[in-house]
């Protein structure tokens, strides 16, 4: 990741050293002011408040005084090259950063007004409503039914075996996966396909009743055609949920998103509506990336 | 010229050929325009010519120092009067060994018949003739073969190829040399234990309940008829290894989930290699500590609660035995934990479950092949063990299921058995090779098992 961060500091920082002329348009020339986002990153009525967020590995510093508002039932892309730090502010968000030891984080973090960071925070609780998503499918090499109902079990959300079947089949509904697996739930789930092992893991992740989602590249992995049901999926569920998206594919933040949040170098560079963001953006780093002059 | 020399000549011509060859290959390369006319490296050709000298001559020399004994005293043996001629192989291995005593000038020649001064003197002489003759004929054939190599140096010669599969030969070769140990192993093994099971019948043997192996040295010694039931044996092993594997397997696991899941990267740091040291004690300082420390300790703490104990145990010698057993559990568990992708950590932690949570529904259950696999070598580790039981629990073979009760193991009675001077006609010397045939199988059959798992544990993660 540092390797990233370095090429491309390099590239931004070149010109100021060498005195060559420079094209006007390369982006090389911006430079980008601590804690400013151009755009619209405040919202009415937020779920999540987080100003002035910093993060750290050890040293360095991944995240530089980012502040947003994540709106409620929004969906919301994270897109910027990689090394920018989407995924790890993405992971402030349910403190999955916590079981990094090196990894610090500073600034208010808020969810419905309560402090994420509060060292008497219950962690368990703030993750069954904040659920996540990862890049590559993890399905438990266990049965389809125990992978969904893992959550609900160990949260104790059903009293009857009939309740905990009632969950199961709801949350493989919603993630339009029941009719493909109902007559083989006691399956094997590391047998299914890449496609369906990620629609899995968001049926598991919702079974919980969560109200935020956190997708973090949850189609990296898989082809066009599960992709596409998996973003058919994101648009269904945005009714009900919060959704936090990263993403490389500018197309699918285009799809699924109602606002975009470009990341640039562990700076929060400019959020936005999205079709804004892709038809008119105001900064020129955006401009540069989603031109597809770097990243 | 002895061997030993003869090996490092060999080894000095072997080298020889090599700069050879590769000057020779340079030196055919120059007038083509370089080496990168030949077909392989110059290395390759003085490779291929060492080669070519050094195995011909140590086959020869690793043949001729087998067999030269043997041959040499057939001869000795073949040259003696008629009226001396040995009746019996052991008359004629003891005739041979007088013979080369005088030979070697242990014995005075004054003390032997004329007979046999006469054949030490063949045998000296005869010995020379082989080192000589041997010594030619190895130098001979390091020399002529790393010559024909030499010679049939060109350019187009693929040597590369040549060194290649020469070398498959030789890792074939170390590869075949510790099969062919483990199966000399089971031969040896197997020939004693088949003519233990002529003196003394299969059911007594696998069914018979009394374990006392004393027979009458002579025919009219008054002594035990002598018993050879290996259950008492089993039992005992198997008492002991249950005592030990109920330490070392909850100990070593948690340890081990301690150590992949809860210990900082400092602790581990510390704590996994003071852990593994506990494999490095040897087994006799575990059985001394077990005989003086524990074992009194046991005998007095059941002694102030009104039990009868023994002051040798199982107990106290499965109690040390399973602490010595740690790290393999903990060793190999913490392996196969850490083997379970982050991915199913993550996972079960976004959906807000504890590390414990976490630890026991999934990862727990992911690892539980490998773990299965761990004990099960840990298990036949117990099953061999022999130190701390001699010491600590005894050698009386008691039939018992009491952990307070002093018992004996299979391992122990071997020892016991082989011991001392042993005669290989007796049951009783017999018994022992049984006995070390019934272990190997045992734990073959467990290695096998935690083999099995331990595959089958990989194909689902690679």
């Amino acid at each position: 990741m540092n390797s990233v961060n370095t090429t491309i500091a390099s590239e931004v920082s070149q010109p100021d050293e060498v005195a060559v002329p420079v094209q006007e348009s390369k982006p090389a020339e911006t430079v980008i002011e601590e804690g400013k986002t151009v755009g619209k990153p405040f919202s009415d009525d937020p779920k999540f408040k987080l100003r002035d967020v910093d993060v750290f590995y050890g040293d360095t510093r991944a995240i530089k005084q980012i502040s947003l508002d994540i709106g409620r039932n929004e969906v919301i892309a994270f897109i910027g090259p990689s090394g920018c730090g989407k995924s790890t502010f993405l992971r402030c968000l349910n403190r999955m950063n916590d079981s990094i030891d090196i990894c610090r984080v500073k600034g208010s973090l808020h969810l419905d007004d309560h402090d994420i960071y509060d060292p008497k925070r219950d962690v368990v609780e703030l993750r069954a409503r904040v659920g996540m998503v990862f890049q590559k499918p993890n399905p438990f090499p266990k049965s389809i039914y125990d992978n969904v109902a893992y959550g609900p079990r160990i949260h104790g959300l059903a009293n009857r075996k009939s309740d905990l079947d009632e969950i199961v089949e709801n949350s493989l509904r919603k993630a339009g996966l029941w009719e493909e697996v109902k007559d083989r739930l006691d399956a094997n789930a590391t047998g299914m396909s890449g496609g369906q092992q990620q629609r899995l893991c968001i049926a598991r992740a919702i079974a919980v009743s969560p109200e935020v989602v956190l997708m973090d590249e949850p189609c990296s992995a898989l082809d066009p055609i599960a992709t596409a049901k998996v973003e058919e999926l994101i648009a269904e569920l945005s009714e009900s949920y919060t959704i936090v998206i990263v993403t490389h594919s500018m197309q699918q933040a285009a799809r699924v998103s109602h606002r975009t949040a470009y990341f640039h170098l562990g700076h929060l560079v400019e959020v936005n509506e999205t079709n804004k963001v892709f038809t008119s953006p105001e900064h020129e780093l955006t401009e540069s990336y989603i031109t597809g002059r770097f990243g | 010229m002895q061997p030993a020399n003869l090996l490092l000549l060999t080894l000095v011509l072997a080298i020889v050929a090599y700069w050879l060859g590769y000057a020779r290959s340079r030196s055919l390369a120059m007038p083509l325009g370089g080496i990168r006319h030949l077909k392989s490296l110059p290395f390759y050709y003085g490779a291929r010519a060492a080669l070519w000298s050094g195995i011909p001559a140590l086959i020869v020399l690793g043949l001729w120092a087998a067999f030269q004994g043997k041959v040499i005293q057939l001869i000795v043996i073949g040259g003696l009067p008629d009226g001396m001629m040995p009746a019996s192989q052991g008359e004629a291995s003891l005739l041979l060994s007088k013979i080369s005593n005088v030979a070697s000038g242990a014995l005075p020649p004054g003390f032997a018949e004329a007979p046999i001064v006469d054949a030490a003197e063949r045998l000296k002489a005869l010995q020379a003739q082989s080192r000589l003759l041997m010594s030619a004929l190895v130098i001979s054939v390091a020399v002529l073969a790393g010559f024909l190599g030499w010679l049939r140096i060109r350019p187009r010669l693929n040597a590369r190829a040549q060194v290649e599969s020469i070398l498959k030969w030789v890792f074939f070769a170390c590869a075949a040399l510790a099969i062919l140990t483990t199966v000399g192993i089971i031969f040896s093994v197997a020939f004693e234990t088949f003519r233990f099971f002529e003196k003394v019948p299969f059911t007594e043997f696998f069914f018979g309940s009394h374990w006392s192996p004393q027979t009458a040295l002579r025919a009219d010694q008054v002594a035990s008829q002598g018993a050879f039931g290996m259950i008492p044996l089993f039992t005992g092993t198997l008492l002991i290894s249950a005592i030990a594997m109920t330490v070392a397997v909850p100990v070593g696991l948690l340890s081990a989930i301690y150590l992949s899941e809860y210990a900082g990267k400092k602790v581990r740091g510390v704590v996994k290699p003071l852990l593994e040291m506990l494999a490095g004690i040897p087994t006799v300082v575990y059985g001394f500590f077990a005989a003086l420390t524990v074992a009194p300790f046991i005998s007095d703490l059941a002694a102030s609660m009104g039990i009868e104990a023994s002051s040798q145990s199982a107990l106290a010698a499965g109690a040390v035995m399973g602490i010595m057993i740690i790290p393999f559990v903990s060793s190999l568990s913490d392996d196969v934990i850490n083997a379970v992708p982050q991915a199913m950590r993550d996972g079960s932690l976004a959906l807000g479950a504890t590390q414990s949570e976490t630890m026991k529904k999934v990862i727990f259950p992911a690892a539980l092949p490998g773990i299965m696999g761990g004990i099960l070598l840990a298990v036949s580790r117990a099953i061999g063990e022999t130190m701390i039981v001699v010491m600590a629990a005894g050698l009386a073979a008691n039939l018992t299921a009491n952990p307070l009760e002093t018992v004996t193991t299979v391992t122990v009675q071997i020892v016991t058995l082989l011991t001392g001077d042993q005669e290989f006609d007796s049951a009783k010397t017999l018994a022992a090779f049984a006995l070390g045939a019934m272990l190997f199988l045992a734990t073959l059959l467990l290695n096998v098992i935690a083999l099995k798992i331990v595959r089958k544990y990989r194909e689902q993660y690679d």
